[in-house]
Formats: structure tokens, sequence, C-alpha cells
């Protein structure tokens, strides 16, 4: 096995293109795992633990474009506010162990209709940057992630970065697991308010095959607050309304049985988790 | 191949470290420090947690090579040569070791806690310590010792 290690974007690129088998490796916490139970054998392994191009964000026409390479860690602290649903989704994050070495890219990389940290990105219509010596693309994390474990990256590709808007208002994030911490998601479910599009955006975890939005779920809160006037006089969401978004966030799953629970299971809890998130947020929005 | 690394201060060099190893298995095997604990080797247990340039990581979790050039600090760097440190000291005190597996994880993220929160509350002991798993304690115990070892260094 062969350890390549760049020490910039550039030359992480070149050495892509030179050994297109070659195994990206970040923080490892998916990696390395499979390395250990000689489930991986690469020809060749590709740090990017030196690469700082990386670990950097930056703004950009006004979204947040983010290094493939920041750890949950500093997403928290660093953009905590700014994206709130994508800092919540991180903290549920394995242990302090995993989040100091874990990254979104990593995420998109290994494409786990389970990560953490996608459902918030489909949320808020997240770009993905892939780049090879060949030249860069942007494409949107919904055509990213094409299955489960899946993804649209080619051979010769990085993933450089994400982007996306920062918040608009309120954001959510909600996760079942038999514990608060070290639990890989039975279900999840992003949620992110858009208040002057007057838009609410929904997005299912590891209840499919790729993190899917509830587009129908969407579409019906959307309506009920426009049809009820509510972005500009902001009163309590009417109790119907929050069920029957739930009822449709639950509809819209994809779920299987699997270890970690049953269909039935992850659809009912959707339900309660779209119901839940969207009187949060919706709250927090009404009393600012 | 060879590595290079810093570990407890001291610049070492071995050969012969396998490039798909992991950090926790060359401090074991090549680098003559078992302290750090080899029993998931996927992260969730946190037996073999040891700083990697300061951040509180899972050994098992680090390709050898990552650590190339880096610092790590691991148990053994946590005690003043044979004088313990105030966390290992109310671990004993308060009976927080039984099998002791658990331990030298245990050890090295409440140090790594009580460093960026010298006064911790409950929840955050226990969100801090949610990646190790002890399975002798009950976990109360260890919360004891977190508690007693916060009080007596601030």
């Amino acid at each position: 096995m062969q350890i390549l290690q760049p020490g910039t974007w550039r030359e992480a690129l070149e050495m892509k293109t030179a050994h297109p088998e070659a195994v990206p490796i970040a923080g490892g916490t998916d990696v390395m795992v499979d390395v250990n139970f000689d489930r991986l054998r690469p020809a060749a392994m590709l740090d990017l633990t030196r690469v700082p191009e990386l670990t950097a964000w930056e703004r950009e026409d006004g979204r947040l474009r983010i290094g493939a390479g920041v750890t949950y860690t500093r997403l928290i602290a660093d953009l905590g506010d700014e994206l709130p649903g994508l800092a919540i989704a991180s903290r549920t994050v394995g242990s302090p162990q995993i989040r100091n070495r874990g990254t979104v890219g990593g995420n998109l990389g290994t494409g786990s209709p389970a990560g953490d940290g996608l459902p918030p990105l489909f949320a808020s219509d997240a770009d993905v940057e892939l780049a090879s010596t060949a030249g860069t693309r942007v494409i949107p994390v919904a055509e990213f992630v094409t299955g489960p474990k899946r993804t649209a990256l080619r051979e010769d590709e990085l993933i450089a970065a994400f982007l996306m808007p920062p918040a608009a208002g309120p954001q959510q994030f909600a996760k079942i697991g038999t514990r608060n911490a070290m639990v890989i998601a039975v279900c999840s479910l992003a949620l992110a308010l858009w208040p002057e599009e007057r838009r609410v955006t929904a997005c299912i975890g590891s209840a499919g095959p790729t993190p899917i939005r509830a587009t129908e779920a969407e579409a019906f809160i959307a309506g009920v607050l426009e049809e009820r006037d509510l972005w500009l006089a902001p009163d309590s969401l009417p109790e119907s309304a929050a069920r029957r978004f739930g009822e449709l966030v639950e509809g819209a799953a994809r779920p299987i049985d699997d270890v970690r629970g049953t269909a039935s299971y992850r659809h009912h809890a959707l339900g309660v988790l779209a119901r839940r998130t969207l009187t949060w947020a919706w709250e927090a929005h009404r009393c600012g | 191949m060879r590595l290079n690394v810093t570990v407890n201060g001291e610049p070492r060099e071995v050969d012969g470290v396998w490039e798909g190893e992991s950090l926790l298995s060359a401090l074991r095997e090549h680098l003559d420090l078992p302290g750090s604990k080899n029993a998931c080797e996927q992260g969730e247990c946190g037996s073999c947690s040891v700083y990697l340039d300061g951040a509180l990581v899972c050994a098992c979790l680090v390709l050898a090579g990552q650590a190339e050039g880096r610092e790590v600090v691991t148990v053994e760097g946590i005690a003043d040569g044979e004088e313990l440190h105030e966390i290992q000291r109310t671990f004993v005190e308060a009976g927080a070791v039984q099998c002791g597996f658990c331990t030298p994880g245990l050890i090295v993220a409440s140090h790594d806690l009580l460093r960026r929160n010298p006064r911790p509350t409950d929840p955050e002991i226990r969100e801090a310590l949610a990646g190790n798993l002890c399975r002798c304690t009950g976990y109360e115990k260890i919360l004891d010792a977190v508690r007693l070892a916060a009080e007596r260094l601030s």
C-alpha cells in the first residue's frame, strides 16, 4: 500500500490523476474502520490532512464556501450562528473524538443516507464543488448523492468544498437513535425556514437510499402559511397543519427494515420529528 | 515504512510500520506504548483516545502515516514521570477504575475536558465522555472522579 501525502490542493489533484485508484482519507472515521476490519485494502491512500486549502472556509457571492476538510468541531465553533441546522446536526455526530476528525467532505464522499451532515445540506440546496486536474464543477448536493453509498464523484476527482447560504431564518435538525451520542441515525430530519422567500424546506435522513427532500410537505406548509398570511403576522401554527405536515413527511420517506429499526417505525418517527421541528422552528420565528 | 512522530514530547523514529496501520497499532506495537487500549477499532469505545496536535482523537481512526511529523500525547504522557496527574489520582480515589481497560481513554478524555472547561456541569461531563465506554462502573464513579478533579484543579 502506498501513502500519498500532498501538501497543496494542486498536488492532491495531480496525485489523484496519477493514481485514480487511491482512496482519499481525511479524518479517517469511515475509511479507517474498513481498513481496520480488513474490508478495504487499497493500492494507495491519499492523505488529505496536509492540504491547507481543504480546511478553510470563506464567503463567496453571499454563500459560504466550506472546505471539505473542515471538521465538525470547527463547523460548530466557527459557523454555528450562520449554519445553525448543520451545527445541530454536527453536534449529534459521534463523540468529541469523532467530531475532532470527521468532516462533511467525508459524509459526502461516503454518501451514506445516514450521514448526519447531509440532510441540512439538502434542506439548504447546497452545492458540492468537485475538482480534478481537468477542471472544477459545481453540482447540487441532491445530484451528487446518487444512491446508498454512491456518488457522482469521478475517479480522478476530489471533493473540494460545499457551498450553502447562511441561514435566513430558524433551522432545526432532529435525530432518532438509541442514545444521545455515538449513534448512527435510525432516521433524522433537517428543517429550515426561509421567511423572505416564504419557503419551508425539509429533508429526511436515514430513511431511503439517499437523503430525501419532502417536497409535498414543503409545498403544503408553504400554502398554509400563505393562505393565513402567517409570514406577515406570525401567529401560532394551526395544530392540524403541523400534523398534516408530519404525515406528508412520513409519506415521503422510503425506509427499509434493518438492524437499527423497522421501516414502519421510521415512518412513524419521521412524522413526529417533522411536526416537532416545524413547531420549534416556527415558534422561534414567531417569537424572534 | 518509517514513521517520525513526537510522542509525549520525545521525537521518535520507527521502521517497519505497515502503510495501512493505525496510529493506535503504531503506538502499541512499534513505539512500546501500550497504555492506549485496542478494543473496538471503529471509534466507538474511546479506549484509544490520545491527543494528536492537541486535539482529542481515537488513535484507531488515524492512519499512522497521518501522524508523520505531528505531536502525539498518550495516557503515558499525562502523568509527570512517576507522579500521577490529579485526574488519575481522583479516578483511583473515587473508585472510578474497576477492570481498568477503559481508564486510559477516559483519563485522556477527562483531561481534554478540564483543559477546555475547568468547571464543567454534569451534562457537560456526560457529553465530553460520551465517546468513552465503560462496562464495569456504571459511570457514576467516573463522574465523581471528574467532579473531584475539577474541584482540585481550579
